[in-house]
């Protein structure tokens, strides 16, 4: 049972925040035993094991919030695809290591001033838990903002990797602003700006990084949009959370 | 992967939290300076074990050649006197 964002715009927001970090942190593990290099391996599983941390913050006090007694780890592996609210872009598959790493960068880029605004949140336990987070993210903004300056500023096929890379994600980057009831809600409490608000800072580091990694910002202002909002999820996210699932679903309630 | 496409190696050192000194740790691969730092952080310090990292192209430390090793070495062994064990330290100097 979920409850609809109108009865508790806090538990929304909530899910929002840990569902981004649980399946960027879920992708970003696929590359685990399988990066091109050992150092981008080591550093790709730290990322995710810092997602997945940020995640058991974030879904520990949903629970809470929700109050019916749901743990992080129920509303991470007992929900269906249609309960989760991340953003369409972290659920799509990894594709190569250019974009992953392009992902990650747009996504970053996002998280730093977001978490930062966070902070000054009027909700005591989201500042908390936006300042333990965005001491993480400010380690993913350097590595993941360097690695797409590397590629992008590279050989002519990682220049024509990290284009794609852009090309594929951009249409996907733009969600994350669409402000909704939940977002004005939050926003009205003073939990959390609006996202729009930080489309112009978010944009600025994009421009300014891209510019140094030889790389041209697309045009176009079309967003997918489905994903914070539970509307309409890609056909991937079912996938990924039938392989991130299995475990629960198959031995239920079992631990170590 | 040819020779030429692969990352230079670079020796990490570590100061731990509570070491005065840096410390080798081991080496990696990386592009450049700036990202051997960051690899070493990734690679080196994910136990919680540093405060502070150090990076240099391993071909840019000249080591002592292992041949020569007796004349280099072999002549301070007989020469116990250098060692300050034959010394008291006072308590108040405290670690040396």
């Amino acid at each position: 049972m979920t409850v609809s964002a109108a009865e508790s715009p806090l538990f929304e927001f909530l899910l929002r925040q840990g569902d981004n970090a649980l399946v960027l942190g879920h992708r970003t593990s696929e590359w685990c035993g399988v990066a091109p290099v050992l150092e981008e391996d080591i550093a790709l599983a730290n990322m995710a094991l810092d997602l997945i941390g940020q995640t058991q913050l974030w879904l520990g006090y949903a629970g809470e919030v929700e109050g019916a007694g749901r743990t992080a780890d129920d509303l991470a592996f007992l929900r269906e695809v249609y309960d989760y609210r991340n953003l369409l872009m972290l659920e799509v598959p990894n594709g190569d290591f250019g974009r992953t790493q392009m992902r990650q960068f747009l996504f970053d880029a996002f998280q730093v001033p977001w978490l930062t605004r966070l902070q000054d949140s009027k909700n005591t336990r989201v500042a908390e838990i936006a300042a333990k987070c965005l001491k993480e993210a400010l380690y993913h903004l350097d590595r993941s903002s360097h690695t797409v300056i590397a590629l992008g500023d590279g050989t002519e096929e990682s220049n024509r990797r990290m284009t794609d890379a852009l090309t594929f994600l951009w249409p996907y980057s733009g969600e994350v602003f669409k402000d909704d009831a939940t977002d004005n809600a939050m926003a009205e409490a003073g939990v959390a700006p609006l996202p729009s608000d930080l489309h112009s800072v978010w944009l600025e580091t994009v421009e300014r990084v891209l510019t140094e990694a030889c790389l041209t910002l697309p045009e176009g202002a079309f967003a997918q949009s489905g994903g914070r909002t539970g509307f309409r999820h890609t056909e991937h996210l079912g996938h990924m959370l039938a392989v991130m699932q299995t475990l629960q679903r198959s031995y239920p309630g079992a631990t170590w | 992967m040819t020779h030429e496409n692969e990352w230079p190696l670079w020796e990490v050192f570590i100061r731990g939290q509570h070491g005065m000194s840096h410390r080798h740790v081991g080496s990696l691969h990386a592009a450049d300076a700036e990202h051997a730092i960051r690899n070493a952080r990734d690679v080196y310090t994910r136990r919680n074990e540093g405060v502070s990292i150090w990076v240099v192209e391993a071909g840019k430390i000249t080591a002592s050649n292992p041949s020569d090793k007796g004349p280099l070495f072999d002549p301070a062994r007989d020469k116990v006197y250098r060692h300050p064990t034959f010394y008291d330290i006072p308590e108040e100097v405290g670690k040396m």
